[in-house]
């Protein structure tokens, strides 16, 4: 997977993970992917969310070690 | 595209600062949907757009008894609950700062970066004796009309 962005929202409560997200994938054009790390167990539901009722595509998502890693590909 | 785009329109009456957090938090979210937002500033909530220092304009007695009495900037709200005379904002304050939490001047900064539109009721600014220059930079004055305008199409309509 090609990635375009790394946000690090790691430490960061709500709803920073969700805002740092949105001002990168702002930058990137369509079908670019960006990689969201965080701790907050929130961002989980809302990125998800978030993806999807912006169109985007949350492509994939795991946890280590109490870290969350999001794949989001732009619409 | 712009027309389209859904809105979010909050009234902010309470001059608390966790409600206010709660208002600017959404407001952060909702924008972050790409939504256009509109925090519409009534009453107490006012205060949380005044600046932080006192700025030398022409005042009645009441209305300096008001700027007193009133919270000068959001740094400066109390909470609704818990307040305990100012010593529940220093004690959330401090775990806000352990758990990473953004305080509200930084959010309601972060607002404004964002494109949320910050609207004071021009009426309660009158009625509380406050002035267009005690505001902080980029507030628009507006009434009831301009908030129904907005709120009519919009898609979440909050009163906090």
């Amino acid at each position: 997977m090609n990635i375009a962005k790394v946000v690090d929202a790691k430490g960061l409560s709500c709803p920073m993970p969700l805002v740092k997200s949105k001002k990168a994938i702002d930058q990137l054009a369509s079908g670019e992917v960006i990689e969201v790390k965080t701790t907050d167990k929130g961002a989980k539901k809302d990125l998800a969310a978030w993806a999807q009722a912006s169109g985007h595509q949350l492509m994939d998502m795991k946890e280590e070690n109490g870290v969350f890693t999001f794949w989001i590909k732009k619409a | 595209m712009a027309d389209n785009k859904k809105k979010t329109t909050i009234v902010l009456f309470s001059g608390d600062y966790d409600k206010a957090m709660a208002a600017y938090i959404i407001a952060n979210g909702a924008a972050a949907y790409d939504h256009e937002v509109t925090i519409f500033h009534t009453f107490w909530g006012l205060n949380a757009l005044r600046k932080d220092e006192a700025i030398p304009v022409q005042k009645s007695f009441l209305e300096k008894m008001f700027a007193k009495m009133m919270p000068r900037g959001a740094d400066k709200m109390g909470l609704s609950r818990m307040n305990f005379a100012g010593v529940g904002p220093r004690l959330i304050k401090s775990v806000m700062k352990k758990h990473h939490t953004m305080p509200l001047p930084q959010l309601i900064e972060m607002a404004q970066e964002q494109g949320v539109k910050l609207v004071a009721c021009q009426m309660t600014v009158d009625l509380l004796g406050l002035t267009q220059e005690e505001l902080i930079e980029g507030v628009e004055f507006a009434g009831v009309a301009a908030y129904l305008a907005d709120a009519s199409e919009g898609n979440v309509n909050l009163f906090i």
